[in-house]
């Protein structure tokens, strides 16, 4: 059994779980944060993403002991309350259907928003498509993921 | 995934220790592939050793135009490092391209490298900047290091310090991704070191990343993309799956290097 | 009203699922819980001979390893087929025994042999790989058109040759004669390619089983929870339909998918009664690629003979339809009533005939998959119109316009009987929207840059809205396909709206409530949708065949209407006016011309508190409808797809993507593009990327997406989505289905945009840059032998 303490959407938490837990079964079953959901078993699909002391990254393909210390933000703790501009934007231009891709699609929508505020270039619709390599979507055909993830990233 | 024992070692005489003492011991410098296996029970180390607390085994730095990248360092690390971008810019743009953000926050070079995967972009870097892979025992020249798919000679408990990139001309790095996985289908490193034109192949080869003699000794001759179309690229000894026979992937070689050629 | 019929309401359900509440059948977590996991067969086609479980249960934490000989011994039933098709010559279909566990043989690669119930998943999983089973391997029959062949390996005893049946619809000797007097007749064989649906929620499960009550309870990742607990009842004979609450909470993603009752979910619910446990099972993606009912899988030939007008006289196809190891719930009718019914698409064509034949193979079950027949017809048909505008010299969209059909309504030569349309206006729509007169311009622009311009168009019509009972039920369907409603005004005015259609994705809980708010003037926030809970809701057939807007959304009409004739009687009673001077529009029942009215809650608290209600009318304000449909209804429209090729690569970008639907009303247009969206994606994934492929001896090639190509952001454009509107007489709303529409207009679009710019026709889905480079190759190799 592994200690692992974290900074989970602000609040610290400890629990003792197998070494094999990943930090997406940690999310889901030991804080029954189950925003974060998993699609995939070869890292491929998105809908596990979280940020992890910033970064965007699988949590289906992270062990909980390797995140120990580390501040972790889910979709649930994205907001102080209401919705980051990232969810509304979400709700405002329809980029979700069945909901279950999208905890991931927004995680990865701030991550690329914020990396490319950073570095001060343009988040093109191109350069869109090409960041959501990692998420997958069945329902929308990424049309308004698109237009959602453009539409926050004139408002954060 | 069948029981293991995790360790986060700090130094890398710790991490040597619980790897010499596990039964069977798992290095983790990323997980991109460890830790899928694992899931899908193809891999049951006894105990998996994460070379990631180890300070020492992290970052980038420069001397000479020759660049040392520790182990450690993520993809997303040397593809936003002002310092590679200035020595070595071809590496950003292949780091930059591996997998997706997620992946890059989290996969690491020297992972990468001892996994040696046969579709992987770095072995490619290594392979055409005739790089040297710095161990806790030894250095290792690139030449010698790759040892077919998935196989390196690194040896039971040998870590992955470092890899040294010798200071290159120039250099530039494409490819073809399998429309699934992504991942290099064709990747092709095309690099000027010490006056000599090196050109790697990953993605293509049964055996892992590859050097192609025909290639380079016709860009010797003339550095251009119009200086492939007469070089032999046999299809013996290529990959032929579901996404790419070896005859196209032959072809690709051909089409992914005059692309890396046109941009070096 | 702002929230009515017609408004880009945003969705009322997208709170929960942008903040990570969803509460999918995964997040959820029962007392007393232990996991399952499968055994499943590592071979397409062995003998069964032992099963020795004695390693895992000696594991700590393994609670118990459940086979398919005590699953029959407890009377539990094999997984049973809902269409029964007879074949042309009059016999009734002959299909496999299913049983949800295998017994004596296996016949597919994730065939379940065993469920073993563990206190942890992972633990569930290690024991799983535990348990020893002794196979016998037998010679697997794999290839659809293969299976038919003499010596091929035998799937099911019972079923000879591995014919399911040998279908046939239209009129031969008319369309013989028709082909033979043809001025030029366009022949091509295609395959259509296997998919694997790929919900991004994996199917998932919660058994319960309350031994006090005797009663059973299964939280399930189902697109229809009704016909999931008839099934499990019924058919199954695992708990009386009383007995057993099935509840769909959230679910992500169905295209077909999660119609079905598979093994899995009987085997947990079975195995919680024998356990005295709580069991949940959640599928990993392999375990989807392996076994989640597959799409389409067809190989045909296919002839339109044309008239020296370039009029199409005939239509001939023979199709072979591979369902797989077993006969899925809705596999029968998929090639046969939901697709040859088709066959004469958006066209005028006086002859056709069609001849089906289904095969067992030692495959995955193959069952609908958004569409459902439909798409694999209109790609035939739309290959074959594009192949045969090329072979005439005539502009694609000026053979189909000239072939449409014009005059509605229009009795095709294939049963169905089309309601409405307007074909010309959505190709005009397209063309516009896709600037075609351009393309030419631009594909010298291509040329000079060394690509490959191709424009590719598909005009479609389907049949969606399933479906008439009374006329499934004359075609072997072995359930009716009307739809249930409820609407309950509760005494302050709000409403719910019970449905048995259920969302997983196309947003009813906005679209239903749209209604109410349309009829009432009341706000959307003031109605809630109720769905996915058999305790909860009435009997109801669920979500599928594009039919909760125009069979779902009907029943809410229908109840609708008789909520306002009870509301119009006490408020002409209340006001002492006559019912036929009221007017109720935004959240009030007025008078007209007076100033007399009742808001729209007092109405409601009239109707409970009963203190002053007609005579003779029971209080209360509740009324359920039961809709079934006197016809399908007919959605059609015209896609333009332009593609740029690397021949070098094979690689193909599309760079305009132009789709013009006619759904008759839209109650949403924001949701109704989304679908629209989707479904184009999903049809561009079937023709460009994915193929579920398995090798000669049956093994999965394709089981993760490392190898099987999903579509991603950067595979695809942003869509031009443009409405034309035919209402079809054959719902209260005019509605028509637009679920499915995406799916089966795109994929002949973008091969006919491939074909088009590589100048080949010999191409196959999926389209990937290497079969692209190598249609290229060929072609040529071709011009070089000439």
């Amino acid at each position: 059994m592994a200690t692992v303490n974290l900074t989970v959407n602000g609040k610290a938490v400890r629990r003792d779980v197998p070494d094999t837990t990943l930090l997406s079964e940690f999310l889901r079953e030991e804080l029954r944060l189950t925003g974060t959901h998993v699609g995939c078993d070869t890292s491929q699909c998105g809908a596990c993403v979280v940020h992890v002391d910033g970064k965007a990254v699988k949590s289906c393909t992270m062990l909980a002991a390797a995140a120990a210390g580390g501040e972790v933000t889910t979709v649930e703790g994205l907001a102080n309350g209401g919705l980051h501009p990232m969810q509304q934007a979400f709700h405002d231009n329809h980029g979700l259907q069945c909901g279950f891709c999208t905890p991931g699609m927004i995680m990865s929508g701030v991550d690329m928003v914020n990396r490319y505020k950073d570095s001060g270039r343009e988040l093109t619709e191109a350069a869109i498509r090409h960041e959501l390599e990692g998420n997958i979507c069945r329902c929308t055909g990424y049309h308004n993921i698109v237009k959602s993830i453009q539409d926050a990233a004139t408002k954060m | 995934m069948y029981p293991t024992k995790y360790h986060k070692p700090d130094s890398l005489e710790a991490a040597s220790a619980a790897m010499a003492a596990a039964e069977d011991g798992k290095i983790l410098a990323g997980g991109h592939t460890l830790l899928p296996t694992m899931k899908q029970h193809l891999a049951a180390p006894s105990d998996v050793v994460d070379i990631r607390g180890i300070a020492a085994l992290h970052g980038i730095s420069e001397r000479g135009g020759a660049l040392t990248i520790g182990a450690t360092t993520t993809h997303a690390e040397v593809a936003n490092s002002a310092v590679v971008a200035a020595a070595c810019p071809a590496l950003c743009c292949l780091a930059a391209g591996i997998g997706d953000p997620a992946v890059r926050h989290v996969g690491t070079i020297g992972g990468s490298l001892a996994n040696n995967d046969p579709a992987a972009d770095y072995p490619a870097a290594v392979l055409a900047l005739n790089a040297m892979v710095i161990t806790n025992r030894r250095d290792i020249p690139a030449e010698d290091f790759f040892d077919g798919m998935f196989t390196t000679t690194l040896e039971d408990g040998e870590i992955i310090k470092a890899i040294r990139f010798p200071a290159s001309e120039c250099g530039s790095y494409s490819k073809f991704p399998n429309p699934a996985s992504r991942y290099a289908m064709v990747g092709v490193y095309v690099a000027r070191v010490d006056g000599r034109v090196r050109v790697a192949v990953t993605g293509a080869g049964e055996d892992g990343v590859f050097r192609h003699d025909g290639m380079e000794a016709a860009l010797s001759a003339e550095f251009a993309p119009d200086a492939l179309d007469s070089v032999e690229i046999s299809d013996d000894g290529l990959l032929s799956d579901l996404h790419g026979t070896a005859e196209y992937r032959a072809h690709l070689i051909r089409v992914i290097a005059k692309r890396s050629v046109a941009t070096c | 009203m702002s929230d009515g019929i017609g408004a880009r309401v945003k969705r009322k359900e997208d709170k929960r699922f942008i903040t990570g509440k969803g509460k999918y059948t995964d997040d959820l977590r029962q007392e007393n819980q232990a996991y399952a996991a499968f055994v499943r067969s590592p071979h397409a086609h062995a003998k069964l001979l032992g099963i020795n479980a004695s390693e895992a249960l000696a594991m700590d934490g393994v609670i118990a390893v459940l086979e398919g000989g005590e699953l029959n011994a407890d009377g539990i039933g094999n997984i049973i087929t809902g269409w029964a098709i007879t074949s042309k010559d009059g016999e009734p279909m002959k299909c496999g025994a299913w049983s949800a566990l295998a017994v004596e043989k296996v016949r597919y690669v994730g065939d379940a042999v065993a469920i073993v119930v563990a206190e942890t998943q992972a633990l569930a999983r290690i024991a799983a790989e535990a348990v020893e089973v002794d196979y016998e391997e037998l010679p697997a029959s794999v290839s659809t058109a293969g299976t038919l062949e003499p010596g091929a390996p035998q799937v099911h005893d019972n079923v000879p040759g591995n014919l399911i049946y040998d279908w046939e619809i239209g009129d031969e000797a008319s369309t013989d004669a028709n082909i033979a007097a043809a001025a030029h007749v366009t022949e091509i064989d295609l395959v259509n390619n296997r998919l694997s649906p790929n919900a991004m929620e994996p199917r998932s499960a919660i058994a319960i089983h309350d031994e006090a009550e005797d009663h059973y309870t299964l939280y399930t990742t189902s697109q229809n929870p009704h016909v999931a607990r008839l099934l499990l009842s019924a058919f199954y004979n695992v708990a009386p339909e009383h007995k057993l609450r099935v509840i769909a909470p959230d679910v992500g993603g169905g295209f077909g998918s999660k119609i079905y009752v598979y093994p899995e979910e009987l085997s947990c619910l079975w195995a919680s009664m024998k356990t005295g446990r709580s069991i949940k099972w959640t599928s990993d993606r392999s375990e989807a690629f392996l076994t989640d009912a597959h799409g389409r899988d067809n190989v045909t030939n296919i002839k339109m003979g044309f008239d020296e007008n370039n009029r199409i006289t005939a239509l001939k196809i023979h199709n072979t339809a591979n369902l797989g190891a077993y006969v899925s719930l809705f596999a029968t009718v998929t090639p046969t009533y939901l697709h040859g019914t088709n066959y004469s698409g958006v066209y005028d064509i006086p002859a056709i005939y069609g001849n089906v034949k289904a095969v067992h193979t030692n495959t995955t079950p193959v069952d609908a998959y958004r569409g459902a027949g439909r798409p694999e017809a209109t790609y035939m048909l739309e290959r074959v119109v594009e192949t045969a505008a090329r072979e005439l010299g005539v502009d694609p969209g000026e053979l189909r316009r000239i072939n449409y059909i014009k005059d509605f309504p229009y009795q095709t030569q294939v049963i169905l009987n089309y309601d409405t349309g307007d074909y010309v206006a959505t190709l005009d729509m397209a063309r516009a929207s896709a600037d075609v007169a351009g393309f030419p311009a631009r594909k010298a622009e291509a040329a000079a840059r060394g690509k490959l311009r191709g424009l590719g168009y598909a005009s479609f019509v389907e049949a969606s809205g399933i479906a008439p009972s009374a006329a499934v039920g004359s075609l072997g369907a072995g359930v009716g396909l009307w739809e249930s409603a409820e609407v309950r005004v509760n005494p302050v005015g709000t409403i719910e709206i019970l449905t048995g259609s259920h969302s997983h994705g196309q947003s009813h809980e906005t679209t239903f409530a749209q209604l109410a708010s349309d009829r009432f003037g009341i706000p959307i926030d003031n109605v809630q949708i109720v769905h996915g809970d058999t305790d909860k809701v009435q009997f109801g057939m669920g979500t599928y065949g594009s039919r909760s807007g125009p069979v779902g959304m009907s029943a809410v009409m229908r109840a609708l209407d008789k909520v306002e004739a009870k509301v119009r009687k006490i408020a002409a009673h209340t006001l002492e006016a006559s019912e036929d001077d009221l007017v109720i529009e935004n959240g009030e029942v007025k008078v007209a011309g007076t100033d007399k009215k009742m808001a729209w809650h007092e109405v409601g608290l009239a109707a409970y508190t009963g203190h002053n209600l007609p005579p003779d009318m029971e209080p209360g304000l509740k009324e359920g409808a039961f809709f079934d449909p006197v016809n399908f209804a007919f959605p059609a429209g015209t896609f333009i797809c332009e593609v740029e090729v690397d021949p070098e690569t094979g690689v193909t970008d599309i760079v305009q993507f132009v789709a013009a639907d006619d759904f008759g009303t839209i109650i949403n247009p924001m949701v109704v593009e989304g679908q629209v969206h989707g479904g184009v994606t999903q049809g561009i994934g079937q023709a460009m990327l994915e193929g579920v492929v398995y090798d000669e001896d049956g093994q999965l090639l394709t089981g993760s997406y490392m190898d099987y190509a999903m579509p991603r952001a950067a595979d695809v454009p942003s869509f031009v989505v443009e409405h034309g509107c035919t209402p079809t007489p054959n719902n209260p709303l005019g509605i028509k289905g637009c679920g499915e529409a995406g799916a089966i207009g795109s994929p002949p679009a973008l091969i006919n945009a491939i074909t088009d710019a590589i100048g080949s026709n010999d191409l196959q889905m999926p389209a990937t840059p290497l079969a692209v480079w190598q249609a290229l190759q060929a072609a040529k190799s071709a011009v070089a032998a000439e």
